[in-house]
């Protein structure tokens, strides 16, 4: 193999453990819970980001044999990392927050997760449970 | 005719390319498997989308996912360097709302994401009529700066792609 | 292969102390939340520690493994945010 490529993949595992040892230190150090939600969503992508280009060098340069797995994880990480991080935001601010932690929305409506949206004739169209609904409203 | 046949040509194309990514051999048997896939699986789940989002400018397109790219590295960089050196206590975290210009969900869901990824913010929640966004800031000093600065750099483009 | 060996050591002991670290929120931690989200970094540095250790190996083997955990961790992440969300995961 030659030195450069060794160099490359060598840097690119490093750059991944220490931004994966980062995320998850980060989830131990920060004291509060939304500080600790921005550790690990986005340190750990680019850990398993920079993890995942090094065994795809690796494979191509070394073995020969071009793969485009890696490829499919990183895309798939990337396209959920922000999905988990709104639900996990979300448990956060049903669980353990108040509106009155929160900033204004600026808008007739408060915050989804406190606040029912503005009734349209969409939801009737698409099959939405009145009397489910109703119940919500009368509790 | 033929967009009754494919209606969702992006989708297609996505699907064929994941399938080939997902087997890793570039054969006429996967090339041929791939696109019955991606003809079949848009044509059986077309009723759950309804409405096919406009995507325009595929220059203004590719000119975002870069910038996005550059910027989840250099965010994860700041993310870094304040969870190894600054002291808890000198963590300001804060608020911010955004006020959106946006009006498709499409476009409000690749904002949200967009934001999540990118320097030290993260989306708590979109408001109930679907008009403001709810963005947690792990440290900054002035969340206007925040505010604008989202908007100018992320939300602009996206008006432009999604209109 | 000089040097990749000791960067392969080396980002596995770094995605197993995160193991270690995950590990210890969970246990502390002090709300569902955030136990929540210390499974969800859970779930990616075992990703990446596969994706090494297929390295190490020289073989693809591990790929399928490391794709099946990372569905699997998505979808178990936000099944649990629904039920904590909304007491309920199918509604």
């Amino acid at each position: 193999m030659a030195l450069w490529v060794d160099i490359l993949i060598s840097a690119f595992l490093v750059i991944g453990g220490v931004f994966g040892i980062v995320g998850s230190f980060g989830l131990v150090k920060l004291q509060d819970q939304m500080q600790r939600l921005h550790a690990p969503t986005k340190a750990t992508t680019l850990g398993v980001g920079g993890v995942l280009i090094a065994s795809m060098l690796y494979f191509g340069l070394v073995q020969n044999s071009l793969s485009f797995h890696e490829l499919l994880i990183t895309l798939f990480l990337f396209l959920t990392a922000p999905i988990t991080a709104n639900f996990i935001a979300k448990a956060i601010l049903a669980k353990s927050l108040k509106p009155e932690d929160l900033p204004d929305s600026g808008r007739p409506h408060g915050w989804s997760v406190y606040d029912d949206p503005p009734k349209t004739d969409a939801q009737d169209l698409d099959g939405g449970m009145p009397g489910i609904e109703d119940e919500g409203r009368g509790g | 005719m033929l967009k009754r046949l494919i209606p969702h040509p992006i989708l297609s194309l996505v699907l064929l390319a994941v399938w080939l990514g997902l087997v890793n051999k570039i054969t006429l048997g996967n090339v041929l498997l791939g696109s019955f896939l991606g003809l079949v699986v848009p044509a059986i789940t077309a009723p759950y989308w309804p409405n096919q989002p406009k995507v325009g400018r595929p220059l203004v397109v590719v000119q975002y996912i870069l910038i996005v790219i550059w910027d989840i590295i250099v965010a994860n960089v700041q993310v870094a360097m304040i969870v190894l050196f600054k002291p808890n206590a000198k963590i300001q975290s804060k608020w911010v709302t955004i006020p959106l210009e946006l009006t498709s969900p499409e476009a409000i869901t690749v904002l949200a994401g967009t934001i999540t990824l990118t320097p030290g913010t993260v989306t708590a929640a979109l408001s109930a009529d679907g008009g403001a966004l709810l963005v947690h800031c792990l440290h900054t000093e002035d969340e206007n700066a925040v505010r604008d600065g989202i908007k100018a750099r992320y939300e602009g483009r996206l008006m432009e792609i999604f209109q | 292969m000089i040097y990749m060996d000791y960067a392969l050591m080396f980002a596995m002991a770094c995605f197993g102390l995160g193991l270690l670290a995950n590990l210890w929120r969970i246990a502390r931690g002090p709300d569902n939340p955030d136990r929540i989200l210390a499974l969800d970094t859970m779930v990616i540095n075992v990703i990446a520690l596969l994706v090494l250790y297929g390295v190490q190996r020289g073989t693809e083997i591990y790929y399928e493994a490391a794709m099946l955990v990372a569905m699997v961790g998505f979808v178990s992440t936000v099944a649990y945010s629904r039920f904590i969300l909304r007491g309920d995961i199918i509604e």
